[in-house]
């Protein structure tokens, strides 16, 4: 079985949001893969563990710099990667076009990715891949089964848990319960600057959405702070709460 | 046009709150507002929906409906599309309602602004506010593909009553079992007496500072006290003193409670990303220089342990 994994360069979670000339701030930020990609890369290798899957190709639409993303995934375990050249202002649909034609060549029996990526947080890629494709999805997974060309992987739902079936191939997202990513060690690292990274024009899109405007959200003042015997502190916290929150007991 | 529709996110007849919030906000664009029901027997919910402004209520029933799936839902909401020409359709931004507006809008070759906190609709353009870096940053995003699609945040907008005509159509089924390409062999519902983290009006999240379950079964009492939800930052979901479901914070959920009271909880940066647009902010913490103290608008510098149950008496009284 060949398992792609679809990988987003983006901020590390840590950073902080400044804007520039109307634009999000992109100077002396820490880049690194997506976490809940990272944790799809993490799935298709134990998938080669286990040996269900031969080959992992790790994929990544972007900038050039976003080959740093797919060589982390190689040093974690997967064996090639592919970069498709794409202005990063790309959307959800010109980005879904691009990977779709990327991952036709490739013709993989299971594509994984992040459910939602940490950075414009808008969760569609994976299933608009899908849906060009023409395959079907699995979103935000918490455990994969393959077998018999079929995957069946338990997901978080509205109000629950459920377990659904696909016949691959298919897409399936992940959510970041699923594994523990591992760190790449030291062998990793050396060894994926040899592995092939192809590159490779983007497939043509137009946008269909266009973000007119960036802020930063107003910020939150800080109220009042307080240190002082327990006692006294319970007692005011309570009034604040009964008074100005009013809030209602049960 | 047939103005804005509204998809109705519900299970076995019971419907979720967002579905009132996202009828009460479409009312304000001046268009006409529909709610639109799939299920396997929802013909009843109809007068909900009037009474929150629904001039209409298309109601499609049928076993392939039962469930949310994707295929089945997506199809026939394309039929509908091409019948009725909506200019915008709101769905939830739930686990349900991104994957079902992804899916259509790639099949109509459309732009859809997932999770949006603000909404301005007109004929044939859609203006959405988004958070991004889970909400360090918010971005305008404008809309001019036809229908105008947008999943909803829960909890963002009021819920209004307002009567609608509540007129019920039943458009043709579309769908069929070939559509289905999910087997949902298995749901299992979660059992809490608590509300859902990102619909309750009281949340109540407990981090590293409750050192284990005895300090997890405190919030937990005190968000009983309150009807509130339980969350948790990312310590204590690692920690396994709470499931991942209930993580607040960058790679967990966004929350925007009327109170959100931090126990425990320092404030590392992707957690406040996950509650900083709560109503009012109350923390617990005994290290009076954590980062939680400067979104707070009531800060106790004390240790939860003691605070808490003192707390619980005083909110008796």
């Amino acid at each position: 079985m060949k398992v792609l994994v679809c990988v987003k360069q983006t901020f590390d979670t840590e950073a902080k949001i400044e804007l520039k000339d109307g634009k999000i701030a992109d100077a002396g930020i820490n880049l690194i893969i997506n976490p809940y990609d990272e944790v799809a890369v993490e799935g298709a290798i134990q998938l080669k563990e286990k040996g269900l899957a031969k080959e992992i190709v790790i994929l990544a639409a972007g900038a050039d710099k976003a080959i740093d993303a797919i060589r982390t995934a190689l040093a974690m375990g997967a064996d090639r990667g592919i970069l498709v050249n794409q202005d990063p202002s790309a959307d959800e649909y010109a980005r879904a076009v691009a990977l779709a034609a990327a991952i036709k060549d490739e013709n993989p029996n299971l594509i994984l990715a992040g459910h939602v990526a940490a950075d414009d947080g808008s969760s569609q890629v994976p299933t608009r891949v899908a849906e060009i494709l023409g395959l079907p999805h699995i979103n935000v997974i918490t455990s994969l089964d393959i077998a018999d060309g079929k995957a069946v992987a338990s997901s978080e739902a509205d109000g629950g848990t459920q377990v659904t079936e696909v016949t691959l191939p298919a897409v399936i997202s992940s959510q970041v319960s699923w594994n523990e990513p591992r760190y790449p060690s030291m062998k990793g690292i050396m060894q994926a600057k040899k592995k092939p990274v192809a590159t490779v024009e983007a497939a043509a899109a137009d946008n269909k959405t266009t973000i007119v405007e960036f802020a930063l959200p107003p910020a939150k003042a800080a109220g009042v702070k307080i240190e002082d015997e327990p006692e006294v502190m319970a007692t005011q916290l309570g009034d604040w709460m009964k008074n100005t929150v009013k809030v209602e007991v049960k | 046009m047939a103005g804005t529709w509204v998809f109705v996110e519900q299970r076995d007849g019971n419907i979720r709150k967002v579905t009132f919030e996202m009828l009460t906000e479409a009312k304000k664009f001046g268009d006409e507002v529909s709610a639109v029901v799939f299920g396997k027997d929802v013909k009843g919910l109809a007068p909900e929906f009037a009474k929150y402004g629904a001039e209409k209520v298309y109601v499609v029933e049928g076993d392939v409906f039962a469930e949310y799936n994707t295929g089945a839902y997506v199809a026939q909401m394309a039929a509908m599309i091409s019948e009725f020409s909506p200019n915008a359709i709101l769905f939830a931004h739930s686990f349900n309602g991104r994957d079902f507006g992804s899916r259509l809008a790639q099949k109509l070759e459309a732009g859809l602004a997932t999770d949006v906190i603000g909404a301005e609709i007109s004929a044939g353009k859609g203006v959405f506010t988004r958070s991004i870096y889970a909400g360090k940053a918010l971005a305008k995003v404008e809309i001019t593909t036809s229908p105008i699609l947008a999943t909803v945040r829960p909890g963002v907008f009021e819920v209004e009553e307002g009567a609608g005509a509540g007129e019920v159509v039943e458009p043709a089924v579309a769908a069929t079992d070939a559509d289905v390409y999910q087997t949902v062999k298995e749901f299992k519902p979660t059992i809490s007496a608590r509300p859902e983290l990102t619909e309750a009006p009281v949340v109540i999240s407990g981090g590293r500072g409750c050192k284990g379950p005895e300090g997890i079964k405190l919030v937990e009492d005190l968000a009983d006290m309150l009807g509130g939800a339980v969350g948790g930052s990312r310590a204590s979901i690692d920690s396994g003193w709470l499931g991942h479901e209930l993580q607040v914070g960058q790679t967990g959920k966004v929350v925007n409670p009327n109170l959100y009271i931090a126990a425990g909880i320092s404030g590392a940066i992707q957690h406040l990303a996950g509650m900083s647009s709560s109503k009012f902010i109350a923390s617990i913490n005994t290290d009076p220089e954590a980062p939680i103290f400067g979104v707070s608008d009531f800060g106790v510098v004390g240790d939860l342990f003691k605070v808490i149950p003192l707390l619980m008496d005083e909110l008796k009284k």
